[in-house]
């Protein structure tokens, strides 16, 4: 495949002005990424480390939550919150998807709507279960 | 517009000599996530503990086991798509042959790591 790398580039994200349409399609994408690599070791060391007995899943839980003392561990939390994010996001995105393919929400106002919607509704629900969570303590 | 005669063009068979497929899977496997995975949340919100008898307890049912082991098929089969798409958007040449390769691997991998993991609490239960 021999390519020629003089070709110039057709624009991309750093030539584009940002808007709510352009942002969720570039989002999805970046969720998407983060999901199958992130989301995806860590739910197969979550299931790894219950398969492995309930002194490597002590190991895991404390290393997610907190230490022996009760604090927090702050890097662990931050992840899972940001793929809770990510996956509520890449879904929320994702129904929208589904909806363009038949063809419906081309239309400005309502397309921009719907990319605004994904992010409201992505966040509102990422506070709502990490606020249950915290309370459940 | 001369690649195959007209039928095959109308059933999406280019030059690629495959249309719709890799599209059509990537929104199947979408769907199937999105079902399995609003059961695996949902799941896990109405669990009552988080501890660990309590999870091997939930895989034990093969109401938690056989749908958690669809999810990881969806999931890894979806992202395997979906990253396909990512790494022949961004690499080219050779190092796209190698990223598809590692992605492959990644996928089946994982896959197979997460049901052993699954099957292995279904079938033997707590260990100490």
């Amino acid at each position: 495949m021999a390519r020629n790398a003089a070709r110039p580039l057709s624009p991309h994200l750093t030539i584009w002005k940002w808007g709510p349409h352009m942002a969720v399609s570039i989002v999805h994408r970046a969720t998407g990424v983060a999901l199958s690599l992130g989301g995806g070791v860590l739910f197969v060391w979550w299931l790894l480390a219950l398969a492995g007995g309930e002194a490597s899943y002590a190991s895991f839980v404390d290393l997610m939550t907190s230490d022996r003392t009760g604090k927090l561990n702050f890097i662990p939390a931050i992840i899972l919150i940001g793929l809770t994010w990510s996956f509520l996001q890449h879904m929320c995105s994702g129904i929208r998807h589904l909806l363009l393919d038949t063809g419906a929400g081309y239309e400005l106002k309502r397309n921009k709507l719907g990319s605004m919607a994904t992010f409201v509704i992505s966040i509102v629900l990422t506070l709502a279960i990490w606020a249950s969570i915290f309370a459940r303590g | 517009m001369g690649t195959g005669t007209g039928i095959g063009r109308v059933r999406g068979l280019g030059s690629a000599h495959q249309g719709t497929h890799h599209w059509w899977q990537q929104r199947l496997t979408a769907g199937s996530n999105l079902l399995l995975l609003t059961w695996l949340v949902v799941s896990l919100l109405r669990l009552p503990l988080y501890n660990y008898r309590a999870l091997v307890l939930w895989i034990q049912s093969p109401w938690a086991s056989v749908p958690l082991v669809l999810a990881v098929l969806s999931m890894f089969y979806h992202l395997r798509l979906g990253l396909q798409v990512v790494i022949e958007d961004y690499q080219h040449d050779f190092s796209r042959i190698i990223a598809i390769v590692l992605l492959n691997f990644y996928a089946i991998a994982g896959a197979a790591l997460a049901i052993f993991a699954i099957l292995r609490v279904a079938f033997a239960g707590a260990v100490a």
